[in-house]
């Protein structure tokens, strides 16, 4: 196929900036990694990541819990978002809601790297056959819609699943384009002059993938983790927006689905609508702007040695 | 390779993707632990008040399984399905709209989603392109880094949030558009394709929007790298213009991976149909598909579910074909 996944995927197009003469000369200790973009997106990640994790252990109650305050309160000192027709304090709502939301990501993009690495290593580096097959696979995975297959089993497991089964299927449905972009760079790097010197001296393909090739790719897997990442959390959110996921957990997706089945548009309840929209878009931008910092970084790193 | 293998490889490959893809969604909720005609019929029996018999429950079993393709063991059903589904693209009536068959639904719906999706996407990936190739051109000015931004912003915001906010912005804090649009069906009027198209405004501007930002970051990276081959240097040190580099040496070769984006997303059209069709209760098959999904209409589903399929993978063999006929660097491998 010549549809190659450098061209499909916007962030990895992203990479690779001409090397600027300014990067190289901070090339010591691991200044190089920092630029402006990888500052500002860690920066988010980090006062959010943070916040979300540490923050809950001081909520008065389980925000999920409906009906712990009265409806409908203004912003004020105590409910700082104010309460939604639920009941539930929109602040604390929302803090859980950024934390799960995160751990679902980083659960799923840590599924998805494991076996993306796994498969595309092993069909990129072995060949033959194996490759063809393997490759049959993935370009079937990836040509399956994942939105309306979501939907289906939504559909079918909708209230009896748990949340973690959710991100068990986006893991199974989103393996194949990671695997596609290791497989990639493992085509190249069999070609290249240190993999040929290591097979020489007798190293085994385990040795080889574990020792040589791996190490060279790791920065890409690192950025490819962060953009799956985003792509877990804003699948599950949109499936929450349809109320196909576990709706009751808090996440960025179920609230805007309690607050857009409450009208909380019309009923001129802004902080309920406002307050995850302007989450959301924080955090993806976080998780954007660190991502294509990376690939900044690690490309003019490239560019130096 | 000759040309012929390398068509009749692709080909091969296009098929067994369909294959593939079609066995999974067959195999998919045979393999969930719930079973959709249990599903209705406990709804059915709700709706009844528990006064079903259990003789009228197995009879009303037997004539589901029967309509929905679930006789038999599971070798039988999927030799017939896939027989239904590949020689008459049948897919069985609808649960919800019975005996409405499911072609018929889809292809009702077909046109609303085409017009607004197709339409979109061409605008996002025009202004995009646009937009992305001036950023690219000029990277090294401080005014592109604007345009640039604009992508930054635009592209990391899930489709939902844009959509919410569009509506919040443009039907409820400045009425401009309708907050629930109405779409007229039957007989066409001047008057009533003006009203269709007024009220595509707001999910077709949502549309562009979201496309827009991916065009203008890979355009813009695209451009990066193409003004800085050497042959672009040529021109200037020939002395052309700054425009004649930029769309006739430029454009023109950063066009080609843009236009295999083009067509990837022209096969996507299905994907993005469902979340813009939804909040916006457009009428097209993303809006079936959501009645169908919370209606737990299967067979609805696996009809828009292949139809999507099958966009994405002749999407994909198109380019594959026509690929090395556009880019002749392609040819000589």
């Amino acid at each position: 196929m010549t549809v190659d996944s450098n061209q499909v995927d916007p962030v990895a197009i992203v990479t690779a900036p001409p090397v600027s003469a300014k990067s190289a000369r901070k090339g010591r200790g691991l200044l190089w990694l920092l630029n402006g973009r990888l500052a500002v997106g860690l920066t988010i990640l980090l006062v959010m990541g943070l916040g979300s994790f540490i923050l809950p252990m001081f909520a008065p109650a389980d925000p999920s819990i409906q009906a712990t305050y009265m409806r409908n309160l203004p912003m004020s000192g105590v409910h700082w978002l104010g309460t939604n027709s639920l009941g539930q304090d929109i602040f604390w709502f929302l803090v859980v809601a950024v934390r799960n939301s995160l751990m679902l990501g980083i659960l799923v993009a840590v599924g998805v790297t494991i076996v993306a690495t796994i498969v595309g290593l092993s069909a990129g580096y072995i060949g033959g056959a194996f490759e063809r097959c393997v490759m049959l696979i993935v370009d079937t995975f990836i040509t399956i819609p994942l939105l309306p297959i979501l939907i289906i089993l939504g559909a079918l497991i909708r209230g009896n699943t748990s949340f973690f089964t959710v991100g068990l299927i986006i893991i199974i449905f989103g393996w194949a384009w990671d695997a596609r972009t290791v497989r990639a760079m493992a085509l190249s790097l069999r070609e290249r002059e240190f993999i040929n010197m290591a097979r020489f001296s007798g190293a085994n393909t385990v040795q080889v993938l574990a020792r040589e090739v791996f190490p060279y790719v790791s920065a890409y897997i690192l950025v490819g983790f962060i953009n799956t990442v985003l792509f877990a959390i804003n699948t599950e959110a949109t499936l929450a927006v349809i109320g196909l996921s576990k709706v009751e957990v808090p996440t960025l997706g179920s609230i805007i689905f309690w607050a857009l089945s409450y009208n909380a548009l019309f009923t001129g309840q802004y902080p309920w609508i406002v307050a995850p929209i302007v989450a959301t878009v924080t955090l993806f931008l976080g998780l954007f702007l660190t991502s294509t910092g990376f690939n900044q970084a690690f490309a003019s790193k490239r560019g130096v040695s | 390779m000759g040309v012929l293998r390398y068509v009749a490889k692709r080909l091969g490959l296009y098929f067994a993707v369909l294959f593939i893809g079609l066995t999974i969604t067959f195999m998919l909720p045979r393999l969930m632990p719930i079973n959709p005609v249990d599903g209705y019929i406990g709804q059915l029996q709700s709706r009844a008040n528990g006064t079903l018999t259990s003789d009228a429950i197995a009879e009303l079993r037997a004539n589901l399984e029967e309509l929905y393709g679930l006789n038999g063991d599971l070798f039988t059903q999927y030799v017939s399905y896939m027989k239904r589904v590949v020689f008459s693209l049948d897919f069985g009536p609808s649960f919800t709209y019975y005996p409405q068959p499911v072609s018929a639904m889809i292809l009702n719906a077909l046109p609303w989603t085409l017009g607004l999706l197709l339409t979109a996407t061409l605008i996002a990936w025009t202004l995009g392109n646009m937009v992305g190739l001036v950023a690219g051109y000029f990277h090294k000015k401080k005014a592109a880094s604007v345009l640039e931004f604009l992508g930054i912003l635009l592209y990391p915001i899930p489709y939902y949030i844009l959509a919410v906010t569009v509506l919040l912005l443009l039907a409820y804090i400045f009425p401009i558009f309708p907050l629930s649009p109405t779409f007229p069906v039957g007989q066409m009027t001047p008057e009533k394709i003006g009203m269709i198209f007024y009220n595509s405004l707001l999910p077709g501007i949502t549309l562009v929007l979201a496309g827009f930002g991916w065009n203008i970051l890979s355009m813009k990276a695209l451009a990066v790298a193409t003004s800085e081959e050497p042959y672009v240097t040529y021109a200037r040190l020939k002395g052309t213009s700054n425009w004649t580099r930029m769309t006739r040496y430029v454009f023109r070769n950063a066009l080609l991976p843009q236009v295999t984006a083009l067509a990837l997303s022209l096969g996507m059209v299905f994907n993005g149909a469902l979340l813009t069709e939804m909040i916006f209760s457009y009428p097209g098959i993303g809006l079936i598909m959501r009645t169908a999904a919370t209606g737990g209409d299967y067979n609805v589903l696996y009809g828009a579910i292949t139809l999507s399929i099958v966009a994405v993978a002749t999407a994909g063999l198109v380019i594959d074909l026509i690929y090395p006929l556009l880019d002749p660097r392609i040819r000589t491998k």
